[in-house]
């Protein structure tokens, strides 16, 4: 079974990367926006387990933003993700996803 | 009353991909180990051997304060920011990710193997604009001293980022001891061993063994051969 993983973000650079980190795992699938309502959409439409927070986003956009992801998904996982590679993208998904 | 974790060389995970040798003291790429994922800000710390004239291509990075120290050779690096330059074996270079940055780094050199430590810390402020600096190391002032290569202020020595961490780096005779006082009320240390045997408040390290200390407010140092050098890096246990 996979697990979904949405990834909203600022830089579309770094989102095009995480799109193809994500997906090169079968058992991730990966959907990355740059937008915030993008996001929302995409949370609207179907069952997320995970999202990750990227680069960009400032404090007050952020707190409004997992504000309005928890109304749609309430038992959704959020984290950080930092550093915008495959470095620490494993360990911070196993990590969350316990 | 001090606390310690001991991290020994040969429990560091371990890649090898050909042109690259690499081990991770805390959990890295698909290294995974959910008792490694940090020492309080301190993330990343990779050991890598990469042979000549090979490397990394471009790759993104965010929000990440990157340090690289080559222990012996030369990084060729180039990033969005425009800069170009390569980092020898005696400088250090700092890269404040931010709000985004793409880089390469490959060895400069086409026939010798280059070794270099990679460290990443997270911020203490998130989106800053990205910031590039590399500095050539006082290495005769790291003799018996644990000289300060970083640090949070571009007015000290070293080279800054952001987060309230300073790094040592030193290189000590045989039976030379000292006291390391940490910087900040609350901050952690933790020892890297570059090369050599020494004694950390009790504790034996040898070469590429990790010690992380906390809940103290300094550490004792015994250099146990004539070899002996330390990293050092002294910085917040809280995560921002």
């Amino acid at each position: 079974m996979q697990t979904t993983i949405l990834y909203i973000g600022r830089d579309t650079e770094i989102t095009i990367v995480m799109n193809r980190l994500l997906n090169a795992r079968p058992e991730w699938k990966g959907i990355c926006v740059c937008t915030d309502e993008e996001g929302i959409s995409i949370c609207k439409e179907q069952e997320i387990d995970l999202i990750l927070l990227g680069n960009g986003i400032n404090q007050e956009e952020e707190t409004q933003l997992r504000n309005k992801l928890l109304a749609l998904r309430p038992k959704v996982k959020i984290i950080q993700h930092y550093g915008g590679g495959s470095g620490l993208l494993y360990g911070e998904i196993m990590t969350a996803l316990g | 009353m001090s606390q310690f974790i001991l991290h020994k060389e040969n429990t560091r995970g371990h890649a090898n991909h050909g042109w690259l040798n690499a081990h991770h003291s805390f959990s890295f790429a698909n290294y995974y180990n959910p008792e490694r994922m940090h020492f309080g800000v301190l993330r990343v710390l990779n050991d890598d051997l990469i042979d000549g004239g090979m490397g990394f291509g471009t790759h993104p990075h965010d929000n990440m304060e990157i340090i690289t120290i080559p222990l012996a050779g030369a990084i060729a690096h180039k990033d969005s920011m425009g800069n170009s330059a390569v980092i020898k074996s005696g400088e250090i270079q700092v890269m404040s990710a931010g709000t985004g940055v793409s880089h390469s780094e490959y060895n400069a050199l086409a026939d010798e193997q280059l070794n270099l430590l990679q460290i990443w810390l997270f911020p203490n402020k998130k989106n800053v604009t990205p910031r590039y600096d590399q500095q050539t190391l006082d290495v005769e002032a790291m003799h018996n001293n644990f000289q300060q290569i970083l640090s949070p202020s571009a007015d000290d020595a070293g080279v800054w980022i952001q987060q309230d961490a300073w790094f040592s780096l030193g290189k000590f005779d045989e039976g030379f001891e000292t006291e390391y006082k940490i910087k900040k009320a609350g901050n952690g240390v933790y020892a890297f061993v570059i090369s050599g045997e020494v004694t950390i408040d009790g504790q034996t390290l040898s070469k590429r063994d990790g010690l992380g200390i906390w809940d103290t407010d300094s550490i004792s140092f015994k250099a146990n051969t004539a070899d002996a050098q330390v990293l050092l890096m002294d910085l917040p246990m809280e995560l921002n």
